[in-house]
């Protein structure tokens, strides 16, 4: 009879252990996943900065200067290696890429191409969802870092070596409520 | 905070849906009676005819509710770059697959989320929507609609369109047939029945009639009210940025009503498209109580 009750329990112990670990596994899955949802975002920027650079050069002679720097940074972005290197390039370039923007409103040549048009909703478009992925690769980061510092999650993340995925940051600008001034 | 708004919005959600079927048992009693003479027969008819016209609502209910509302599907980006964006952003934070996307042509801007599950939904705005708002006042209401569609709200609404369809159904057969006279006839045969019981039958039965539609009406109102204001609170959550809905929230309170819209839609839009003062069965909590709250946060 003992030896009965034993087995369930090492059984119930055995079933709990795995279920947990899948579930750690799953939770880390999706940081990973949401990761690559901002990666396909950057790729996507440096893709059509080339273009934005050919369109621009021909309008606005006073950019040369901002045009340099934006293809410098997005050789940076594509250079780095770690997510927080990455994304440090990546907020440099959309700051620089916004001040320009805001700038092109003083081109009215600039502002009737078409093309440059449709550059800049793609762009502003690519803009929007890096910070939105950001903020889904932060949600997740917060459920799995939870998972791995609560009980008892954090002894099996701990027999099994569970690393803590790391926080990006939000650049101050974007944090900053913008002021309107009448 | 959040989280226990949902909680109470879920349990009073179940209570409310539960109070439609009673409901809808109520009517398929007093029907049953003025028709059958049977209260049983009655209660059964009413929850199959429930259950069938849920079920071909669920299944089907893109397609219906786009059809009442006049929406164009669109399905690609180049068609209007900014709603098909933001929805894409939306959808992406709020973890949801893609929702097709619908426009319509009406120039009071306004926006509805329908379907079955977040796997098969639909988002719509109006073109006035799209010629008015800014990006990020757009992302709001976008985000407004997508909280309907992760918290299942697309499902209860659905739900609950189909019952008080359902309800109106049974209405308009005990009326028809109080009408033709058929219930003289067979209440000739019942004269052994105690007298007392089927007086208070038959005056049950009629207010059934005449009240149901209405407590139905009530019913529906009060589910979509309450989730108004969760799924304010579920866009500033995927968006972060309490103002661009509050912004957008003022221009759709300051808009005109909409041309052509289908009454028995009206709960599922973002702003009351109908802009009556009826306030028993306002679809929408006012727009300065949304705001004060969303200022709150």
């Amino acid at each position: 009879m003992t030896i009965i009750i034993v087995i369930v329990i090492i059984a119930i112990l055995v079933l709990a252990w795995i279920g947990i670990y899948n579930g750690l596994v799953k939770a880390r899955m999706q940081t990973q996943e949401s990761w690559s949802q901002i990666d396909v975002q950057l790729k996507r920027r440096n893709d059509l900065i080339p273009n934005l650079v050919e369109t621009v050069k021909g309008y606005a002679k006073h950019e040369s200067e901002t045009l340099t720097k934006v293809t410098q940074l997005r050789q940076d972005v594509a250079a780095a290696n770690t997510p927080a290197d990455k994304m440090a390039a990546s907020n440099q370039l959309s700051g620089v890429l916004s001040g320009f923007f805001a700038r092109a409103e003083a081109y009215p040549d600039l502002k009737a191409n078409t093309n440059f048009n449709k550059l800049q909703e793609e762009l502003t478009n690519t803009e929007n969802k890096i910070a939105y992925s950001r903020q889904l690769f932060n949600a997740t980061t917060a459920n799995y870092n939870t998972k791995l510092q609560s009980f008892p999650t954090n002894v099996v993340a701990g027999v099994h070596h569970f690393q803590p995925s790391e926080f990006l940051q939000v650049p101050e600008a974007e944090k900053e409520v913008p002021t309107v001034k009448f | 905070m959040l989280y226990q708004q949902i909680q109470s919005n879920k349990r009073r959600t179940i209570v409310l849906l539960l109070a439609f079927f009673v409901l809808v048992a109520l009517v398929g009693a007093a029907v049953g009676y003025l028709l059958l003479g049977s209260l049983v027969y009655g209660i059964v008819g009413a929850i199959i005819i429930g259950v069938i016209y849920t079920a071909i609502m669920i299944s089907n209910s893109t397609a219906v509710v786009m059809a009442m509302n006049h929406g164009q599907e669109i399905t690609n980006a180049d068609q209007q770059p900014e709603l098909w964006h933001a929805v894409e952003d939306m959808a992406m934070v709020a973890q949801v697959p893609m929702p097709r996307v619908f426009v319509i042509s009406d120039d009071s801007p306004n926006a509805f989320a329908t379907g079955n599950d977040p796997e098969h939904a639909a988002v719509a705005a109006t073109t006035g929507l799209l010629r008015i708002m800014t990006r990020s006042e757009l992302e709001g209401v976008i985000g407004h609609e997508m909280s309907h569609v992760r918290n299942y709200d697309i499902r209860i609404s659905t739900i609950a369109l189909a019952l008080s369809a359902a309800i109106t159904l049974l209405t308009n057969i005990g009326g028809n047939w109080w009408f033709w006279g058929s219930g003289e006839r067979r209440r000739d045969n019942d004269r052994n029945n105690s007298g007392g019981l089927q007086a208070i039958l038959m005056i049950f039965s009629i207010l059934m009639m005449v009240l149901a539609p209405l407590a139905a009406a009530a019913v529906q109102m009060a589910i979509s009210r309450n989730r108004e204001y969760l799924a304010d609170a579920g866009s500033v959550e995927l968006t972060r940025n309490p103002q661009g809905l509050i912004s957008a929230l003022r221009k759709l309170g300051g808009s005109e009503p909409m041309q052509d819209v289908d009454p028995s839609s009206a709960a599922l839009y973002i702003s009351n498209p109908l802009k009556n003062k009826e306030h028993l069965f306002d679809t929408h909590p006012p727009i300065e109580e949304r705001i004060a709250r969303l200022e709150k946060m």
